[in-house]
């Protein structure tokens, strides 16, 4: 009569495919993420154009923030889900180790940004004259570690945050901070890929965002456990 | 005095409001740390290797902890493949089929009754019965067909020598499943309401 | 057989000095206070004027500052770890008052730079990868302390904390670099870090009165600390055991 244990591997691509499942059957949540993206693009265009030239300097870093900005909606989901209906205690029921939790948590929430970026980087590249078809190669590692680094980071911070009051500013609060680097680094390069610049160019951006994705990565997989302690 | 509940027991956990049944069931379930004192679960100690004692538990709580917007086999698959089975078909259709949700076995849990829910909360533990099976006031929120079933799960687990606590109001129905009655009153154990002094203050369980 | 007291046994052990502190907290403050003004009326005093005026002796407690906000910080993280690893309490009440202490003193600094530089300058912020640093260190354990004020659960807000502090702590070095670099590629004047030898003195003087300022007033947070810890812990016990007890 006792339970079988399920290896940590099955749990975490458990976790990640019930919390895409949930978002898939809540299509309204997607298509209003993207509506937002969209706004955000929209707003730093009047905000800083209309010289294209302007908007041009400055696209890699609204296409980043804007990223950003959705990203922190998709976390506040992933753990309102949770909590609704004390579904969070039964997860953690569960024997097996919690940090699997975790990175389910985080490969949901990749699915989840990855589909909206491939929605909101060509429509930047319209908005911005970006040109984003003949960059993609060096523009999808870029987005693809940035993203890593940036659903890492609050994915984490969400496992507390979400369980507070004021839940919306404290996000945030705890998560820009850390996403410091990340942006400069993303930012960077994505301009540099995008753009151009011969000064930058020398750095390898690429390798950088790794280096944050594994330090960051690591420091969140070892302290996860005492965020779901109780 | 520790509390002790052997093996195929089942036990009610009598009190007042705040006396501490929930507290001690989630204790039991490793959701909680005990501040003070410890207690076992088949052998596993709660807090030095709570993951063993999680392996052998299962818990129906006050919230059911479903995901609204998935349907009741997809809420089973979900939870059959965290315990290690898998999500093989047959297996959740015998268990949407026992709690009588095979006809609502694919519409979003959101348009279920309170009953079904508790029901298809009921059928998540039965995936894998477990060894300690803890209900937290579970007569207040069942149908009438799923009290039956209830009872009937609870004199399963305890033939098939597992325990059972069960936190509840409702002694005239406890009754009829539990083999002793424990009183709790401000998270001590103590004698039934005729006589109220103190008898223990550390709750140690047991379940073989 | 447990005792009837509703006061529990570290409380009533430690009672004497929660009710009535010993002297030597206060004269250990007052010696402090003594040694910043001391120091102060060295640097304004007993060095001469250069170069920018008298305006230059803010860096006499500016850089010190820095230093002693940034140790803060380090305790924070250290008591953050020993926090996880023993579950002390009062691992958490170090950490917190440390925190405190810190963010008031990284405040501070970054006034103090401000200070500074606009009429070095002409501009109050620059980029540099210090006052960045400083600045995003500050914005972390604001966050830390907003954490701490919303979380009322005692267990869970030391354990959460200190997983903040421990990656807030983490974070900085790497900013420090990423500023740096970001920086240096357009070749942006960083702010001197070379200082005269003339004025070590000075900063090693203050340095010191700000350590003991600032340790003065994290023990005394700390005390407090312990005087709210002491209040809760025999409230919890009244409601355990119930009113008659």
């Amino acid at each position: 009569m006792s339970r079988r244990r399920a290896g940590e591997i099955t749990r975490i691509l458990a976790v990640a495919r019930k919390d895409v499942l949930v978002e898939a059957r809540s299509r309204a949540n997607f298509a209003a993420v993207v509506a937002f993206s969209a706004l955000v693009l929209v707003l730093f265009g009047f905000a800083l154009g209309p010289d294209e030239a302007a908007l041009t300097q400055a696209a890699a870093g609204v296409l980043w923030i804007t990223v950003i900005f959705s990203s922190v909606l998709a976390f506040q989901r992933a753990y309102l889900l949770e909590l609704e209906d004390g579904a969070l205690d039964a997860l953690l029921l569960y024997a097996g180790d919690r940090r699997s939790i975790f990175f389910g948590k985080v490969l949901g929430g990749l699915a989840f940004v990855f589909a909206v970026e491939i929605v909101v980087v060509p429509m930047a590249g319209v908005l911005y004259g970006l040109p984003v078809l003949s960059a993609l190669g060096r523009l999808l590692p870029l987005l693809a570690l940035g993203t890593v680094g940036i659903v890492a980071l609050g994915t984490f911070y969400a496992g507390m945050a979400s369980r507070v009051r004021a839940r919306e500013v404290l996000l945030p609060l705890l998560l820009f901070p850390m996403l410091a680097p990340l942006v400069i680094a993303a930012v960077k390069g994505t301009h540099v890929a995008l753009v151009g610049d011969p000064i930058a160019a020398g750095v390898n951006w690429v390798g950088l965002l790794a280096g944050f994705d594994a330090i960051f990565l690591a420091a969140a997989y070892l302290l996860f456990g005492a965020v779901v302690e109780d | 005095m520790d509390l002790e509940v052997a093996a195929g027991e089942s036990l009610a956990l009598a009190g007042a409001n705040g006396s501490g049944k929930t507290t001690l069931l989630r204790v039991a379930a490793t959701l909680l740390r005990p501040t003070r004192g410890g207690g076992e679960v088949c052998g596993h100690d709660l807090v030095a290797d709570a993951d063993g004692a999680r392996a052998h538990v299962g818990l129906l709580a006050h919230r059911s902890g479903l995901y609204e917007d998935l349907s009741p086999y997809q809420n089973l698959a979900f939870a059959s493949r965290m315990l290690g089975l898998g999500a093989e078909r047959r297996a959740i259709d015998a268990v949407l089929q026992r709690v009588a949700l095979a006809a609502a076995a694919h519409e979003r849990v959101r348009a279920l009754s309170s009953g079904m829910r508790r029901r298809l909360a009921l059928g998540r533990l039965l995936l894998a019965p477990p060894r300690l099976l803890l209900l937290d006031e579970p007569f207040a929120s069942f149908d009438a067909g799923g009290l039956d079933l209830l009872e009937s799960v609870v004199r399963e687990t305890t033939a098939a020598g597992g325990s059972v606590l069960v936190a509840t109001h409702d002694l005239a129905r406890a009754g009829r499943v539990v083999d002793r009655t424990v009183w709790l009153e401000r998270g001590r154990v103590v004698r039934p309401p005729a006589d109220r002094r103190a008898v223990a203050d550390v709750p140690r369980l047991v379940g073989r | 057989m447990r005792s009837d007291s509703v006061v529990p046994e570290w409380v009533a052990r430690a009672r004497g000095s929660l009710l009535r502190p010993g002297p030597a907290l206060a004269v250990f403050g007052a010696a402090a206070v003594a040694l910043f003004a001391w120091a102060q009326r060295y640097g304004l005093q007993t060095l001469p004027a250069r170069d920018m005026g008298h305006l230059q002796k803010i860096l006499y407690v500016h850089v010190p500052s820095a230093w002693i906000a940034f140790l803060s910080f380090f305790v924070v993280l250290v008591a953050a770890v020993w926090y996880l690893a023993s579950r002390a309490d009062a691992a958490d009440r170090l950490a917190a008052s440390a925190a405190e202490v810190g963010t008031l003193l990284n405040g501070l600094v970054l006034v103090q730079g401000m200070i500074w530089a606009k009429p070095t300058w002409g501009v109050w912020w620059t980029w540099d990868p210090r006052l960045t640093s400083t600045l995003l260190l500050f914005l972390i354990f604001v966050g830390y302390l907003a954490l701490r004020a919303l979380v009322d659960d005692r267990e869970r807000r030391a354990r959460w904390s200190a997983l903040v502090g421990i990656m807030g702590a983490l974070v900085v070095p790497v900013v420090y670099m990423s500023v740096r670099w970001w920086r240096t590629l357009h070749q942006v004047q960083s702010t001197p870090s070379t200082m005269d030898p003339a004025y070590a003195t000075g900063l090693r003087l203050n340095a010191l009165a700000v350590l003991f300022v600032a340790a003065y007033l994290v023990l005394l947070r700390r005390r407090v600390g312990r005087v709210e810890a002491a209040v809760e812990a025999i409230e919890e016990e009244r409601a355990l055991r119930g009113v008659e007890a």
